[in-house]
């Protein structure tokens, strides 16, 4: 559900009207609940900071080792695994290093106890989910890809794709005893074009080095996230991620030229168009972006590129309403329209939280009910700094911000970023962080925020000590997107909160027809609930394209849809 | 007394986080379309300059100066908007480069026609890292220096300096008129913030050349060439013990 906002949206309109989701989404709440009896873990469907509660229920300390996480299996003890899958032998493990050769492709604990080897491959980002697999495979080409899924396929063998294993939703792990295919070793760049501005590359090129290269041909990789030095680019696009600079350069689906993957019968599906345009049949390869490595494993992806810009210049504003954000919003584009690269939202709390897990003082003196950030970023620079000078005159005389400031330098970019990009981290300093990841009409954004915090706070778990389990409900995001982070710090893990909000946040978002994962996918723990974002109908119809392209269900099997 | 006349000298250089290439012909650093700001020490001048005044010190005037091309209006710009009451712009040529002597020369000429009795520059600029142009104009000036202050005290015409040396610090004290070059421990510059990005715009901006001031500014030294440094070496990874005092044989480094 990662398609860019307007896309989703006009979607919906399309194919499902309130009712048929208000018909289809009770099927679905009733696994949530189940998992709330489970255990003391945490078990709710929101994202997590990278740590597991300790015996009591604490999320203080270290992050966990992979070992000391929760089996998924556990964790959803619903899931079971499918019995037409075969059990790895010795066999299939030989056939394997026959065919990879090189000691480093195969970690094989088949036939041998290599758990320690195996664990980061079993275990995700956030150390909430777990699997068990003993068979890691690293192909170095394409070939090799559509030899191991052949293989898989015939033997009735499960798999998961794998790239850097940052996903946030539990995708790029197993559940059971599926083989994981890693793409680490597919890293090459395999040509750039100065011209056209066309990049080809393996998929498990990581971003950020895709974007050092084009860095020293002054060009951009049109999407950048804080997991970029981690993150293949075959693993973005499968995951449709959208980032930071999604506002200015659009989505995966629109810059992704070409795709070449693997069917789970071995076929390559070379689709590594470089044309801009092709209006030549379905264009399937958007079946792979955002497809989360359910029908094929990309191998190989072209993207378009943009020309770096030269001149930058980033400003932060302190507002006194949500309304006005919104008019800062409308006043940007229409005074920077083309040069305006990012608006990002900031409630005054995510900052009061960033000074006080850092210490760091923030660039406004005074405090601010929402701050904004704003990125400008174009070709010449005296151009960009009049538009911006008279924007910035424009939301001082009309009092649309109360202040604001507008970095003099590089340093000074990079300090206010931090204040947006650092939220995240500091949210994990008391303990845990239940996450939520929605497109929301903007007009909406921040009264889901709020209408949280009420019921949090009613409930009675919101405050300043111990005694309370949440620490605050904070709001922030790529405003510019229509996405809102809903974030709850907490003091540790704990059921009532965990009740409190689900399905709470999921019914308010259908409500106004938005999406529970607007960019970090569905994989686990997203899987239950597409049905308050998607009518029956559309799931039915993906349903019909993963049995066409997956007949036997090999990939990323109890996942996505 | 009267208030302070702080004199604040600043200069444009390539920005502190940009990369610096040098260019095909190895003449100099690459400048064209890259990123330039205010010399991060000239922001901290500026920062004490407007801290004095805020604690009370009494100030006049603090005037911001800046010799470059046409472009450092905008660190003037920013200057005015951290705290500064003006600005004067010595219009120098695109490629044109004045030397710390130089430049001392001409603020001597400044600090004599603005009457200032303080003057505070960035201990050295990023650029060509000289570190010298403080240290000309106070012996130009006949004036007591402080050099690399990480604080600053002034209690009528007494001033104290405390600097950062090995092993401690060094707490200097002299009578104005004098020269304070500044350090990075110095405090933490402002943000400029819009509603004073806007008055900058309105506060006077002085427009100067060369020739205004009658000095002799010409430049003595010759740059031969300009060279990255080389590359560093990536390292190897030993399997043990070993392996790792067998390799440091082979350098030769046991
Ligand atoms: C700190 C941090 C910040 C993040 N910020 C953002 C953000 O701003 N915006 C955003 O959208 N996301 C964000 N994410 C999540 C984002 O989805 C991932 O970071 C990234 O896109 C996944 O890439 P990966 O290579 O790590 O894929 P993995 O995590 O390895 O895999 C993700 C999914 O893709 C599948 N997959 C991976 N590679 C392939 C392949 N070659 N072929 C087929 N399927 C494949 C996997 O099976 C899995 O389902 C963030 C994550 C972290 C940890």
């Amino acid at each position: 559900m990662a398609a860019s906002p307007k896309f989703a949206l006009s979607l919906r309109r399309l194919s499902c009207s309130p009712g048929v989701v208000a018909r289809y989404a009770p099927r679905y709440t009733p696994a949530a609940q189940v998992r709330w009896n489970t255990s003391n873990s945490a078990t709710t469907s929101a994202t997590t900071e990278p740590r597991q509660p300790d015996a009591e229920g604490g999320v203080k300390g270290k992050t966990a080792a992979a070992k000391a996480i929760k089996f998924t299996s556990d964790s959803y003890p619903e899931l079971q695994r499918d019995s037409k899958f075969s059990q790895l032998t010795q066999d299939h493990v030989k056939y394997f290093q026959e065919l990879l050769g090189s000691e480093s492709a195969v970690i094989d604990g088949v036939s041998k106890d290599a758990s320690e080897d195996i664990e980061p491959f079993n275990a995700d980002w956030m150390r909430k989910y777990r699997g068990h697999s003993q068979l890691v495979l690293k192909p170095k080409s394409t070939e090799e890809v559509s030899k191991i899924l052949k293989y898989c396929n015939d033997n009735l063998l499960a798999v998961v794709p794998q790239g850097g294993n940052t996903g946030l939703v539990g995708g790029s792990v197993p559940v059971f005893d599926e083989v994981v295919i890693n793409m680490q070793r597919m890293n090459n760049i395999r040509s750039f074009d100065e011209v056209s501005g066309i990049l080809v590359a393996d998929a498990g090129v990581i971003l950020e080095v895709a974007d050092n290269f084009l860095a020293e041909k002054n060009h951009i990789f049109p999407l950048d996230l804080g997991a970029k030095g981690s993150c293949h680019i075959g693993g973005n696009v499968a995951t449709n991620a959208g980032g930071l600079r999604l506002l200015r350069y659009g989505s995966l689906h629109g810059n992704v030229l070409g795709i070449e993957a693997v069917l789970p019968d071995g076929t390559i599906m070379d689709d590594l168009c470089t044309l801009r345009k092709n209006n030549t049949g379905y264009d399937l390869k958007q079946l792979f972006i955002g497809g989360e490595g359910t029908i094929g494993i990309i191998t190989a992806v072209s993207i378009l590129t943009p020309q770096r810009s030269q001149a930058m210049n980033v400003a932060y504003f302190g507002l006194e309403s949500y309304e006005k954000c919104q008019e800062a919003f409308r006043a940007a584009k229409g005074h920077l329209s083309e040069v305006l690269s990012a608006f990002e939202l900031m409630d005054g709390r995510t900052q009061k939280l960033l000074h006080k897990a850092t210490g760091k003082k923030l660039p406004l003196e005074d405090e601010h009910p929402f701050y904004c950030l704003i990125e400008t970023s174009g070709s010449n620079t005296d151009h960009d700094s009049e538009k911006l000078q008279n924007f910035l005159e424009h939301v001082m005389e009309t009092e649309i911000v109360s202040d604001g400031v507008l970095a003099q330098d590089q340093t000074q970019i990079k300090e206010l970023w931090a204040c947006r990009e650092g939220i995240p981290e500091i949210l994990g300093h008391w303990g845990g962080v239940y996450k939520y990841d929605l497109s929301l009409p903007i007009a909406d954004m921040y009264a889901l925020v709020n209408d949280v915090r009420d019921r949090l706070t009613e409930a009675g778990l919101v405050g300043d000590d111990e005694s309370h389990p949440v620490v605050d409900v904070v709001g922030y995001g790529h405003m510019g997107d229509a996405n809102l982070h809903l974030n709850i710090p907490t003091r540790r893990f704990d059921k009532e909160v965990e009740k409190q909000l689900e399905p709470f946040v999921y019914e308010w978002v259908q409500g106004k027809s938005g999406s529970i994962s607007a960019e970090h996918g569905l994989g686990i723990a997203k899987k239950a609930f597409i049905g308050y974002s998607r009518s029956e109908t559309m799931v039915k119809l993906m349903k019909q394209i993963k049995n066409l392209y997956d007949p036997n269900g090999i990939m990323n099997p109890y996942k996505y849809i | 007394m009267s208030g302070l006349r702080i004199l604040v000298p600043i200069k444009r250089v390539v920005d502190y986080a940009v990369k610096p290439r040098v260019n095909r012909a190895q003449t100099a650093v690459e400048t064209a379309s890259v990123k330039h700001s205010m010399n991060p020490f000239d922001e901290l001048s500026i920062e004490e300059a407007v801290r004095l005044r805020e604690r009370k010190v009494p100030v006049s005037e603090i005037v911001a100066f800046s010799a470059g091309p046409p472009k450092a209006q905008d660190i003037l710009r920013t200057a005015m908007a951290m705290g500064a009451d003006r600005g004067i712009h010595v219009q120098l040529a695109e490629k044109e480069e004045l030397e710390p002597l130089g430049v001392a020369k001409l603020l001597q000429k400044v600090v004599e026609k603005e009457k200032s009795d303080l003057v505070i520059l960035g201990k050295q600029s990023i650029d060509d890292d000289a570190g010298q142009t403080g240290q000309m104009l106070a012996g130009l000036l006949g004036w007591s220096q402080a050099t690399q202050a990480s604080q600053v005290k002034i209690e009528g015409d007494s001033v104290t300096v405390t600097r950062e040396v090995d092993g401690g610090v060094e707490t200097l004290k002299a009578k104005l008129p004098m020269v304070i070059t500044t350090d990075l421990r110095l405090n933490e510059p402002r943000y400029a913030s819009l509603p004073n990005i806007m008055k900058a715009k309105k506060k006077p901006l002085e427009k100067k050349t060369l020739k205004d001031f009658e000095v002799d500014i010409t430049n003595r030294l010759k740059t031969l060439k300009v060279t990255e440094p080389p590359a560093r070496k990536g390292g190897v990874k030993v399997e043990d013990v070993d392996g790792m005092i067998a390799k440091l044989k082979e350098l030769g480094a046991l």
